[in-house]
């Protein structure tokens, strides 16, 4: 049996104001909340809502045969308590069906496993707690974020107790291997390590509604075709996605929702596949061999590397600048005063350092279509006036004289 | 082509980018015949057979045969090449494009006129006088100055100079009728183009070409002329239209010209999208004829960058060009009176002289910051690279900008840039922070962070010196080149 695995990644971040230099130590109002509220709700109502009414919908149709994996960051879990609660609700309604898992990931979608393990290890923690608490299920399966995994993350991953880690099936990476079969990344014991499968995964994610593409247009028996096209040893085919793939990057006027519906059926025709979430897959399929993974791999950009986030000077001060400050807010924090910290998670959100790339050419497109910034020099300029404005508060300026001025300012 | 300038003497970004673009269609297999307005008695007048106009009819224009140009060029020891080119800041050109190929593609004919880029009519009528004072000779008789002021106020009537010039080669007197308001310098700047335009009708009745290419509206009439008259297809190119130069106050005489020209041109050329808006608004122009070509640079090889020593400590904030209206040089000091209330210690110069420098200073003076703004007045040469060597940071404020080449020029000296989103130049620049020239808080707050975020600066040079490499009229020499290829092929 070779199983389907659908994961989607719901994730949503706290797009930052116009921050100024005039700004700097005058007002901590750093996040653009009227902006990040009508994104969120739109993208509740173009897609989670009505997608995860679908999913229920052939969850329910085909008595656990079809199965997903959804894995929501922390920040679109705070968005959606904050505007879009019956979003919320409906995640949980999936999960309620015993058919949908829900992953472990960093609370803040952060890329703090290159930089600060011991931010990663909280992050990852207190997401799990998360995670249980609203879905009822501890996580054992992770995914950090942008799928970047190394060696050094995947003994992270297996020291916390997770069972499957989640990677891109980069080429680089895998060589003459098969994205289909399990790997155990180098240097672990038990965890398994379950790669995307990008070729078909993009069919539906980057291609599905791209008219010149030679495939277009792309029917549920199109794609359960090349699905079955799987050799009868594969032990999974891992399709791994962005959720706002279905109905927000690609309208619902593209068919996006009607051809998704006709998917499982279309696979399920072929008695040899079924759907199966990551976890069902590792307690069935043992790891086939060792996968070295010595620098981070993602599932980004042509390169499958950091580059998106790290390839610049800019990025490069930005995150530099961000974690100098972290055992400041740190200190705050277990001193009582947890709301730079809060702050400051939200800031290592990766979205952050993406909006900063400069990749040019189709890459570029990408990144720009995902920016609210004119340009990525704007968005460095936004995200160091703030971070200047969070050192200062974090260090040794008084915060209450602050806060007096805050109040004053026009 | 209609050009303006040629080496060694480039005064400004008008010719450079004619003889830019000259140079780039070389490389593309395209044969150009440069024909330029010079006045007589420059020091490398041995270049070429001055047109000895003077009173003397048009007939008598002389076009200095090709093998004379390079005998000449090999006497002087020199030859025509960008190497030679005296221009602001950095254009130059790389050794390696030979100037045995320019001489191959490319043949330069003078017309003996006080016409350059962009005069003004006050500017125009002081360099005739500079000229009759320099060049008081017995030669430079047939007009006398009494006639000349009488002719001075005189209209052009554009539409019949055009038309009578169809008429000029079958009719001698016709053609000396025509020609007697100039005698020799056209008494003002109108007639002095309208002269100019003669001129070129009668070349382009002797050469041989394809296409006839115009480069901005004192070339307008001779490229209408010369179409007419051979029956070719004409290019006029736009770098910069009468609501840039003037904004709301236009010469309406120079738009006339300037319709009459967007009208009868089979294609039109301009150096930005934001140029072809401003044709599309103000001269109701239709976008299927208009091509939109960047500028780019030509550029001497970075390895002879200027190091400068920095006399102060303090952080440099430039602007440099014409303190107009145009270059918006009252947003620059508005943002570097909000700079200096953080940041009290930065300096702010003002490079350039114009028709706003005194009020400009009052109002430096008025808003206390004389300490923080210098002025600097006009520079040139070498002064003008060194002073963007010594900048933190280039701002180029501009209210109107049909392209704007500076930024680039900043950019190859490593200073990194800040440019008015209402200019040509910041569509097609990616390692440059915009702003909308009104915006000055936007601008102070981008001024700041690159003199805070050392990160911010190394990206901008290290990427925007590529980028500003990358820029060579190879590209924008090729659209042309299809332009050209479009109307020929129509025909």
């Amino acid at each position: 049996m070779t199983d389907v695995v659908f994961y989607f990644q719901v994730h949503q971040p706290f797009r930052l104001r116009r921050y100024t230099f005039f700004d700097i130590a005058v007002q901590d109002h750093y996040f653009d909340d009227g902006e990040n509220e009508r994104i969120l709700k739109r993208v509740a109502e173009r897609c989670y809502l009505p997608m995860n009414a679908l999913i229920l919908d052939l969850i329910e149709k085909h008595a656990g045969k079809f199965r997903v994996a959804y894995s929501l960051s922390g920040t679109v879990i705070d968005q959606m308590e904050a505007w879009a609660p019956e979003a919320l609700a409906s995640f949980q309604k999936l999960a309620a069906t015993g058919h949908a898992e829900f992953l472990g990931e960093t609370s803040h979608h952060s890329l703090s496993s290159l930089t600060d393990l011991s931010e990663f290890e909280g992050q990852i923690r207190s997401h799990a707690d998360r995670i249980e608490r609203l879905f009822g299920r501890r996580p054992t399966t992770f995914r950090n974020t942008e799928l970047v995994i190394d060696e050094k993350i995947a003994k992270v991953a297996e020291r916390l107790g997770f069972t499957a880690l989640l990677g891109e099936g980069a080429d680089h990476l895998l060589g003459w291997r098969n994205a289909h079969h399990v790997y155990r990344p180098e240097g672990c014991e038990s965890l398994s390590l379950l790669l995307r499968d990008y070729l078909r995964a993009d069919d539906i994610a980057f291609r599905y509604s791209n008219k010149t593409w030679d495939q277009w247009p792309l029917t549920p028996e199109k794609f359960a075709r090349w699905i079955h096209e799987a050799g009868p040893k594969d032990a999974f085919i891992g399709l791994f996605m962005d959720y706002e793939t279905f109905g927000e990057h690609q309208w619902k006027e593209t068919g996006i929702f009607d051809f998704f519906a006709g998917v499982p059926d279309a696979v399920l025709a072929n008695p040899r596949f079924r759907f199966r979430t990551p976890s069902d897959v590792v307690k069935e399929h043992p790891a086939v061999g060792k996968l070295a993974i010595p620098r981070p791999v993602s599932w980004a950009d042509a390169e499958r590397d950091v580059s998106a986030w790290l390839g610049n000077p800019m990025q490069r001060a930005a995150n530099d600048a961000l974690y100098a400050i972290r055992p400041a807010v740190m200190e705050l924090a277990e001193k009582g005063e947890p709301r730079l910290l809060d702050h400051w998670r939200r800031l290592s959100t990766s979205d952050h350092l993406y909006y900063m790339c400069t990749k040019h050419f189709s890459d570029g497109e990408v990144h720009k279509y995902f920016s609210p910034y004119q340009s990525p020099h704007d968005a460095f300029i936004a995200f160091m006036n703030v971070l200047d404005d969070l050192a200062r508060r974090a260090g040794q300026e008084k915060t209450s004289e602050r806060a007096t001025l805050t109040e004053i300012a026009p | 082509m209609l050009g303006w300038e040629f080496p060694p003497h480039i005064s400004g970004g008008l010719g450079t980018a004619c003889f830019g673009l000259t140079k780039g269609l070389a490389s593309h297999g395209v044969e150009v015949l440069f024909v330029v307005p010079k006045a007589r008695g420059d020091e490398d007048a041995r270049f070429v057979t001055i047109v000895g106009a003077n009173q003397v009819a048009i007939e008598e224009v002389v076009s200095t045969p090709k093998s004379r140009i390079v005998e000449e060029r090999v006497e002087e020891g020199t030859t025509i090449d960008e190497r030679d080119i005296v221009v602001p800041a950095s254009a130059h050109v790389p050794a390696d494009e030979s100037s045995v190929r320019l001489q191959r593609t490319f043949e330069i004919l003078a017309i003996d006129s006080l016409l350059k880029p962009y005069l003004s009519e006050r500017e125009y009528i002081v360099r005739l006088r500079e000229k009759e004072i320099e060049v008081r000779a017995p030669s430079h008789t047939g007009t006398s100055i009494e006639t000349q002021t009488i002719t001075l106020r005189r209209r052009i009537p554009w539409r019949k100079v055009l038309r009578e010039v169809r008429e000029v080669d079958a009719d001698p007197i016709k053609r000396r009728r025509v020609l007697e308001f100039s005698g020799g310098y056209g008494t003002n700047l109108m007639e002095e183009v309208a002269r100019y335009a003669l001129a070129v009708e009668q070349i382009a009745t002797r050469r041989e070409f394809d296409v006839i290419h115009a480069h901005d509206w004192m070339s307008v009439p001779a490229g209408l002329a010369a179409a007419r008259a051979s029956k070719k297809p004409l290019v006029v190119h736009v770098h910069a239209c009468e609501h840039d130069r003037s904004g709301d106050k236009v010469n309406r005489e120079v738009k006339a010209i300037e319709q009459l020209g967007l009208d009868g041109a089979d294609r039109i050329v301009c150096v930005s999208h934001y140029t072809a808006g401003q044709l599309r608004r103000h001269y109701k122009i239709d976008d299927s004829k208009v091509r939109v070509v960047h500028n780019a640079l030509t550029q001497k090889e970075q390895k002879e960058r200027v190091k400068v020593e920095k006399s102060i400590d303090e952080p440099i904030v430039l602007f440099l060009g014409r303190v107009t209206f145009q270059k918006g040089p009252d947003y620059f000091l508005e943002a570097a009176s909000r700079v200096i209330r953080v940041r009290p210690k930065v300096k702010f110069v003002i490079a350039g002289s114009g028709d706003m420098l005194s009020s400009m200073i009052e109002r430096t003076a008025r808003m206390g910051l004389a300490r923080n703004v210098h002025f600097t007045g006009f520079l040139q040469g070498e002064d003008v690279e060194r002073m963007y060597a010594m900048a933190d940071v280039y701002v180029m404020p501009s209210v109107s900008e049909p392209f704007g080449i500076s930024p680039l020029e900043a950019m190859a000296l490593d200073t990194p840039v800040i440019l008015s989103r209402q200019s040509g130049v910041s569509e097609v620049l990616r390692n440059a922070l915009k702003v909308d020239f009104w915006d000055v808080q936007d601008m102070a707050n981008k001024i700041l962070a690159l003199l805070a975020y050392p990160a911010l600066q190394e990206q901008l040079t290290d990427e925007g010196r590529e980028e500003v490499r990358a820029m060579r009229w190879e590209t924008p020499a090729g659209l042309v080149r299809d332009a050209y290829v479009e109307l020929v092929g129509a025909r």
